[in-house]
């Protein structure tokens, strides 16, 4: 392969050329994990409720997704063939407990609100995918900026999502009331009422869908893949 | 390919670096993690007194909340028949600290009705006004749903209440522990009629009728809803020896 061959050039191990940039800018647009690849949805359905437990729920993917694709490259090599989803599970799973357990001694409500969905990390399509088809093939620096890349391309949407859902559906976002009906409200408008179905799980499909249509319509790369 | 022999090496190397790592990090923590639930449990049981709380109940800190539960809040644990259990008792039951906030309704759920025992805790307002609040436990649509009562001192009338659930839907089910309006309702409602019969509160779908022992149900959710009214009857049902000799005294 073409690509190969450039690598085989001696720079050094933490070189940002283009190569790298791409690894963290592609699966921002081009290769989205959710709107493109159509992964991780399960969880960017059911956390996209309120705007904080978004940005947790991103922050919690972007770093067990990073250090799980570092872990698996360090070890790629020493991997056993026959066992290596079973130890890119182990990986995972530590990961997310550090995660659990930290969020717990952090921020309780947040672990209250969250804790199904933290230990669901686990199965996120995106992390396991990242691992197979990029660490076990890339060197550990690579293999840390696609982990970042993916993760923040998981993130964004999660959040473009929960900040519609919330404002939408509650009137407010982070918890400050913008919308609504009454004057404790920012933005008052009288007899306005909260859609109460953007609260519900299948607005995230509808919002997803329509975020996946306007993407689609905006880069002209992904019109006629399929 | 590896051999067997290095797989299994590799897997048990693996494998305890993992359970060493995870399990001091679990092991470190627990003390802040036990800190953070004690004061979450704190924190819904004042929340059903809220409205005699001074200040903004929602910006309260973890330590004034921990402050005011330890200055304000008399703890108490009776047994089914409303007599109060030494902190003895509570600990050989199996709650280390003995105290009514290490009891955990979930575990005495497993035990023969008469052999329970229930927490109390008496709060009292700075102006000396005394309010009883039981904790009732029960189940939603998915999964338990609890609360903590609050009452006035004539152990009547409810001057508020929280709930929390574990797995209810957003929006739905969810909305006893989100929405602080449908919540408020219970408030100046009362248990016992006027000829002290016990009634418990009901939550009616389609609208309460009744003034003093009914609230609105939830549009979307009437099996939570129903869950809620059940877990009142019933849970209060609990503390009637208690209330019987609050009121004689």
């Amino acid at each position: 392969m073409a690509e190969t061959t450039v690598i085989k050039k001696k720079e050094s191990t933490f070189a940002f050329g283009k190569k790298e940039r791409k690894l963290l800018v592609d699966p921002l647009n081009d290769n989205n994990p959710i709107t493109v690849q159509v992964l991780g949805i399960c969880s960017a359905l059911a956390v996209t409720t309120l705007l904080n437990k978004a940005i947790v729920m991103s922050i919690a993917v972007i770093f067990v997704c990073a250090f799980s694709n570092l872990i698996t490259s360090i070890l790629r090599k020493s991997i056993p063939k026959q066992v290596r989803m079973i130890v890119q599970l182990i990986i995972i799973a530590a990961l997310v407990t550090v995660v659990e357990l930290t969020l717990k001694a952090v921020d309780y409500n947040v672990y209250k609100e969250l804790s199904v969905f933290i230990g669901l990390i686990i199965t996120n399509c995106i992390v396991m995918g990242r691992l197979e088809a990029f660490a076990m093939a890339n060197d550990p620096w690579r293999s840390f900026l696609d982990g970042i890349g993916n993760g923040v391309g998981y993130g964004i949407i999660l959040i473009v999502v929960a900040a519609l859902r919330e404002l939408l559906g509650k009137g407010s976002l982070l918890g400050y009331k913008l919308l609504g009906p009454t004057s404790d409200y920012l933005l008052t408008i009288p007899g306005y009422a909260p859609n109460n179905l953007m609260v519900l799980f299948p607005s995230a499909m509808f919002v997803i869908g329509v975020l996946i249509w306007i993407h689609r319509s905006f880069n002209p790369k992904l019109v006629d893949i399929s | 390919m590896h051999s067997t022999s290095s797989v299994i090496r590799f897997v048990l190397i693996m494998t305890s670096i993992v359970a060493v790592v995870l399990s001091f990090m679990a092991t470190s923590l627990k003390g802040i993690h036990d800190t953070n639930e004690a004061v979450y449990n704190k924190k819904a049981v004042l929340a059903a007194v809220k409205d005699h709380i001074e200040g903004d109940f929602a910006s309260l800190t973890d330590e004034q909340v921990a402050s005011i539960f330890d200055k304000q809040i008399e703890q108490k644990v009776i047994d089914m028949s409303g007599n109060f259990i030494a902190e003895a008792d509570v600990k050989s039951r199996g709650y280390k600290g003995g105290l009514a906030e290490h009891i955990d309704l979930a575990k005495e759920k497993k035990r023969e009705e008469s052999d329970r025992v229930l927490p109390i805790y008496i709060y009292t307002k700075s102006s000396g006004d005394k309010f009883y609040v039981f904790n009732v436990r029960g189940n939603g649509l998915w999964d338990e749903i609890w609360g903590n009562i609050a009452f006035a001192s004539d152990v009547n009338t409810i001057a508020g209440v929280s709930f929390d659930h574990k797995a209810e839907t957003p929006g739905l089910g969810a909305e006893i522990k989100d929405n602080k309006e449908w919540a408020s309702q219970f408030i100046g409602k009362k248990i016992f009629a006027t000829d002290g019969e016990y009634k418990s509160v009901d939550v009616i779908k389609g609208g309460a009728k009744d003034p003093v022992h009914e609230v609105d149900g939830i549009s979307g959710a009437t099996i939570t809803a129903d869950g809620v009214a059940e877990m009142m009857e019933r849970g209060l049902k609990y503390y009637q020896p208690f209330i019987n000799s609050v009121k004689k005294s």
